[in-house]
């Protein structure tokens, strides 16, 4: 055979075009890949975020001060909380688990490379779709309309009748889409540990770090789970599609996860009160 | 700091002064009058039942804090790196059940503990039972003031909440009801008892028995929109006397001023009515404070800003300079407008 005819490109990564290597990182399943990107990724919202923080301890450097308009202060406070756990914190914390946990415990990989890849995408658009807010969809506070209801969002607070514009809607959409990631690698992570062990790892001779994750791991799925139902609800009402007996179900079970008390307008009489 | 390399610090006299010394002149003034809202100055029995509880969660913690570190430093000094070290390797002992048992059971010992007493506070502030002479209370919050009903006076107020004293041998407590017009609030003085939400179609209550008259501060607690942080609580605690006569006069509608009747003209044609009460006049708002005795309060807006003639001409000019957000419309008014209005308001004592 001629060489010429096997001549296969050189492979070797300093001579691919650049946009092959950004290719190769934007379709990687790799777990230390994913690793990277998630911390990465932390990274820039750890910025972000540490940016609206300080634009909060400016505006309370001194009372009576006005740095920033009692609006934007809310949004600055909403958009750090929500930011600094959903986009910095969980991020951190997946991406050290992605990248540390099958060398701990002699995997090849996460038990889901692909799960792995899309939870990591979803995570990062949420991300994208909550600052999004920042610039897109014309809402009564003017041009752009992020979320000013507080990081934990509580109705009634975020229905329409005292939060007007789609500020709630984005807030909960990229949560909801960045809870769907979450979900994914919380799943994989539990997978991973509990069946992808090299033969002689009992679970009681796994790092203890390996032990941390799936500790988080298991609490991630428990709380981030009613927390992408209790969104769906809050959606549905943004919708105003109310449903009279979900109402009163869903009143008593989710009221102490973010939807405070669905309250709606005309269920306020004042005449009823006493005196 | 020695230029010669050593890494310990030694601490020379003249920097162990200086030290001494910021230390001694941070004490040096005087004891500054007690915080309206000092969490460490309890007033009130649910108060101070908090006020014991976090001394004695402190305690333990402290204690925790103080072996812990006490053996880090220990460990630190004492294996520190020396000149003599070889770099070997301690022995590697894995696990002794003896330890690993006393580090799981003696911490549960420790939750279980902070978890009875705190359980045992919880319950006692709310499980009090009623008293017969209690002063019974309705607190509503809106956006973004309060609103206070006492059923048994037949009296509606704003903002500004009036209490009797308790003596501790004849206890007069005040329980109040906590109910929402609109978001989630919080109802929270330091001083008296702990923060109780409002949340709309959940009455809670609460309860306080203030022990000492006085002015005690608060603020609403729970983020319920853009003037959450200018919903401030006022409570006057009085002597009983006092409070009667606060009542009596909380219970007489409005006099009529012949002086002010412009204003009251203005007051009335104007949209004014349609979200205040002034009790004997036409206007029977419910969206607004109550302002049948107006004059009688210190501060307007939730405490926003204090009530002088030049600030309530301000806020009805335009109540965003004051609280921006504010649910209050600018009432676009002209000067002689505004000046006949506030005459008239001036007048609800």
């Amino acid at each position: 055979m001629s060489t010429e005819s096997m001549a296969w490109p050189s492979t070797t990564a300093e001579s691919r075009p650049f946009i092959d290597q950004l290719h190769e990182w934007a379709t990687t399943v790799d777990h230390k890949r994913l690793g990277i990107l998630y911390i990465v990724y932390a990274l820039v919202f750890l910025v972000i975020g540490g940016i609206e923080a300080t634009v909060i301890r400016i505006q309370l450097i001194r009372p009576h001060n006005n740095f920033v308009s009692p609006q934007v202060f809310n949004r600055m406070f909403t958009m750090h909380g929500t930011t600094m756990i959903f986009f910095v914190v969980m991020p951190v914390l997946f991406g050290f688990a992605n990248y540390l946990i099958p060398l701990m415990i002699g995997a090849r990989d996460m038990a889901f490379p692909r799960l792995n890849a899309f939870s990591f995408w979803m995570t990062a658009f949420g991300g994208l779709l909550l600052y999004f807010s920042l610039v897109g969809a014309n809402g009564l506070y003017g041009a752009g309309n992020a979320p000013d209801v507080g990081w934990f969002a509580y109705a009634p607070l975020t229905s329409q009748t005292f939060s007007l514009g789609h500020s709630t809607d984005f807030w909960t959409l990229a949560l909801l889409v960045s809870g769907f990631g979450s979900i994914g690698t919380a799943i994989n992570i539990v997978a991973t540990i509990l069946c992808l062990r090299c033969p002689g790892m009992t679970l009681a001779k796994m790092p203890l770090f390996a032990w941390l994750n799936l500790v988080m791991a298991g609490l991630v799925i428990l709380a981030v789970s009613p927390l992408t139902a209790a969104q769906i609800r809050s959606l549905a009402e943004q919708l105003a599609l109310h449903d009279v007996c979900l109402h009163e179900y869903f009143h008593r079970l989710l009221r102490s996860i973010d939807i405070g008390a669905i309250s709606t307008p005309e269920k306020i009489q004042t005449a009823d009160w006493p005196a | 700091m020695q230029s010669r390399g050593s890494t310990k610090w030694h601490p020379r006299g003249s920097q162990i002064l200086v030290c001494v010394c910021c230390t001694a002149a941070a004490f040096a003034d005087p004891a500054p009058p007690l915080s309206p809202t000092n969490i460490f100055a309890p007033a009130s029995t649910p108060a101070k039942s908090i006020f014991g509880l976090s001394l004695f969660v402190l305690a333990v913690t402290g204690a925790i804090f103080l072996i812990v570190f006490t053996l880090l430093l220990y460990s630190v000094v004492k294996f520190r790196k020396r000149k003599s070290d070889d770099g070997r390797e301690p022995p590697q002992v894995y696990g002794s059940n003896q330890v690993e048992l006393a580090w799981t059971i003696i911490p549960i010992l420790i939750v279980l503990a902070l978890f009875m007493a705190t359980a045992r506070v919880i319950a006692s502030v709310q499980k009090q039972a009623r008293l017969d002479n209690a002063i019974e209370v309705v607190a509503i919050g809106h956006q973004f003031w309060w609103e206070y009903r006492y059923p048994g006076f037949g009296v509606v107020t704003a903002n500004e909440l009036h209490v009797p004293v308790s003596d501790s041998h004849h206890p007069t407590p005040t329980f109040i009801k906590l109910l929402s017009a609109d978001t989630d609030h919080s109802f929270w003085v330091p001083r008296l008892a702990g923060k109780t939400d409002l949340i709309p179609n959940h009455p809670n209550s609460m309860w306080i028995d203030p022990h000492e008259a006085g002015v005690y501060l608060g603020q609403c607690a729970q983020y319920c929109g853009t003037q959450h942080a200018k919903m401030l609580l006022r409570v006057y605690v009085q002597p009983r006397a006092d409070f009667d006569r606060w009542i009596q006069g909380q219970r007489q509608s409005a006099t009529e001023s012949s002086a002010a009747s412009q204003g009251q003209r203005i007051f009335e044609t104007t949209s004014c009515i349609k979200c205040h009460t002034v009790a004997g006049t036409v206007a029977n708002g419910h969206f607004g404070p109550d302002l049948t005795h107006l004059m009688s309060r210190e501060t307007i807006a939730a405490g926003a800003a204090k009530n002088t003639p030049e600030n309530l001409r301000q806020w009805i000019l335009n109540p965003d300079a004051i609280k921006p957000g504010s649910l209050m419309p600018a009432m676009q008014l002209s000067d002689q407008d505004l000046d006949a209005l506030t005459a008239y308001l001036g007048t609800l004592r």
